[in-house]
């Protein structure tokens, strides 16, 4: 279970003025996320997703607000909870000069693991992500792919009970996308609570049980991906407005049908997806 | 107390796996600079230049053993940056549940241990040119608290500094100046009274005089020491608040 309450962060910025100033990345964001669900952050950049994960993490300190885990607050137990989780970054951060097998044992050590309870785990993860055969191999010299697949084994060697992924589709294939896809519902089905941030509304939309969406720091939406499309309307229409593409949202088909009729053109009537739903509340297409 | 000296050595396991896979390399690469210095300042000018305490080679190892350890603890350390900046595998010991100083002590261990490592081939280097040097145990704890202070000097511009362009700076306008006048290849006594008695503060000249003194069997002035230790201390601070600022 994670609490989050009144989450505030602020950074210092110059202003167009030149004027030192805070900017606040992420104000006042309060969610509960119970145990064993994949929850989604979507927002257009810029909108605080990576600042929450990075505060959630332990990474950054929030300059108000409180994070509790377990229902156990964050702040004074900070060693304690940073065993509770694992994480995904957005950059694949490897230490380079290291193998696969010793990135591994690395991060194991950094999570107390005893000398057989690491080599065994290493051995299970790398056969669950299929890379076993790279053991011995330099990091630098894994796939894009094989990186990924691998910084996802790295997050759950010390078996954590909350992940953080950080956009972990990022700039990869539809193949191995689908693969992470595959893996990311594995550990939940094990029990994992799964938190991840990403640019793509298919992926919130096919992995995630509830999604959050941020923009300009504060949360402007907290539903199912259902639910969400449901209460702008089940069914959208689309055609080509006068200056852009224009859309209107339907609960019933033949409501759709009937206001489609009464537009020139080429109209397209569909069902509503997630994408439809950032657009409306965040009110822009950029950073999707 | 058990849980923070394992993180240490996490810290230090990892940076003693990637020396011991290139050691040879290592072992190669530390022995160019101290064998010119040799030859150049010892061989070449040093056969015309005679000093108080006797020969010129004498009064240079020391110099160079201290200017030579100062340059591979902080150079030993700086990769940190672009584990910082670049590659970000820093954010792994962040988000990991170690002890918060771990990561500076284990960085300055595996920065100490390359130090001695390459101090060690200099002097047999040094004894291979006919030097003379007597290595005492406080000779060797010198030795280790210059590696301490420049390894915390490193960790301290690693966290500081946000381009390589800058890090290279940071050796052009600290460790240069430093190498050629703290006392390394001449006397500070030789230089304009107002440059000295700012040249007598800084830490690798009170490293080449104990090192000087200490090898050749001298008395040494212990409040040197004392000094050094502060310079350790107060560098340690300054790191390990720079590295806990990370989050802010």
């Amino acid at each position: 279970m994670i609490e989050i309450h009144n989450l505030v962060k602020q950074f210092p910025h110059r202003d167009a003025n030149g004027k030192n100033v805070y900017k606040t990345a992420v104000d006042r964001l309060s969610l509960e996320i119970p145990a064993g669900e994949i929850f989604g952050l979507l927002g257009p950049n810029g909108a605080g997703k990576t600042t929450t994960i990075r505060m959630l993490t332990m990474q950054l300190l929030p300059t108000s607000g409180e994070l509790r885990y377990m229902g156990k607050s964050v702040r004074g137990h900070e060693q304690e909870m940073k065993q509770l989780i694992g994480v995904v970054p957005q950059h694949v951060n490897f230490d380079l000069d290291l193998t696969v097998g010793e990135n591994l044992e690395l991060h194991a050590r950094l999570h107390h693991m005893g000398s057989r309870e690491r080599a065994t785990r290493i051995r299970e993860l790398l056969e669950y992500v299929e890379l076993s055969s790279v053991v011995n191999e330099n990091v630098r010299r894994l796939s894009g792919g094989m990186k990924r697949r691998l910084l996802i084994a790295r997050a759950l060697i010390h078996r954590p009970l909350i992940l953080f992924l950080d956009e972990p589709t990022v700039a990869l294939d539809p193949q191995v996308r689908r693969r992470i896809w595959e893996l990311i519902r594995h550990m939940a089905k094990d029990g994992a609570t799964v938190v991840l941030t990403t640019h793509y509304i298919e992926e919130a939309e096919n992995l995630c049980d509830r999604v959050a969406i941020l923009h300009c720091g504060k949360l402007v939406g907290l539903d199912t991906p259902g639910n969400f499309c449901r209460r702008l309307g089940s069914f959208t229409v689309e055609w080509d407005g006068e200056e852009s593409r224009s859309y209107q949202f339907f609960s019933e088909k033949r409501e759709a049908a009937a206001f489609a009729a009464t537009v020139e053109g080429s109209v397209l009537i569909r069902p509503t997806n997630l994408e439809d739903v950032f657009i409306e509340l965040t009110g822009r297409k950029e950073g999707l | 107390m058990g849980s923070c000296l394992y993180d240490v050595w996490t810290v230090f396991w990892r940076d003693w796996v990637v020396l011991r896979r290139r050691m040879v390399k290592f072992i190669l690469s530390r022995m160019v600079a101290p064998m010119l210095y040799l030859v150049a300042f010892g061989w070449g000018l040093g056969r015309s230049i005679q000093v108080d305490s006797g020969s010129y080679l004498d009064f240079l190892i020391p110099g160079i053993l201290a200017l030579n350890s100062m340059n591979i603890s902080f150079n030993s350390i700086t990769p940190v940056h672009a584990e910082r900046v670049y590659h970000k595998s820093l954010e792994e010991y962040i988000i990991a549940p170690i002890w918060p100083y771990a990561f500076l002590i284990g960085k300055v261990l595996a920065a100490i241990l390359r130090g001695l490592i390459s101090s060690a081939l200099f002097v047999l280097l040094a004894f291979c040119f006919g030097a003379h040097v007597a290595l005492t145990p406080l000779f060797l704890l010198v030795l280790a608290l210059n590696c301490v202070i420049f390894a915390e000097l490193g960790f301290y511009a690693s966290m500081k500094v946000n381009t390589y362009e800058e890090m290279g700076q940071v050796n052009t306008y600290i460790l240069v100046p430093m190498s050629f006048l703290c006392g390394t290849f001449f006397a500070t006594s030789a230089l304009p009274e107002a440059l000295r008695v700012v040249i007598e503060c800084l830490p690798l000249t009170h490293t080449s005089y104990l090192l000087r003194g200490l090898g050749s069997g001298m008395e040494v002035a212990m409040s040197s020491v004392f000094v050094l230790g502060l310079y350790a201390l107060f560098l340690f601070l300054l790191g390990s608040k720079a590295f806990l600022d990370l989050r802010k």
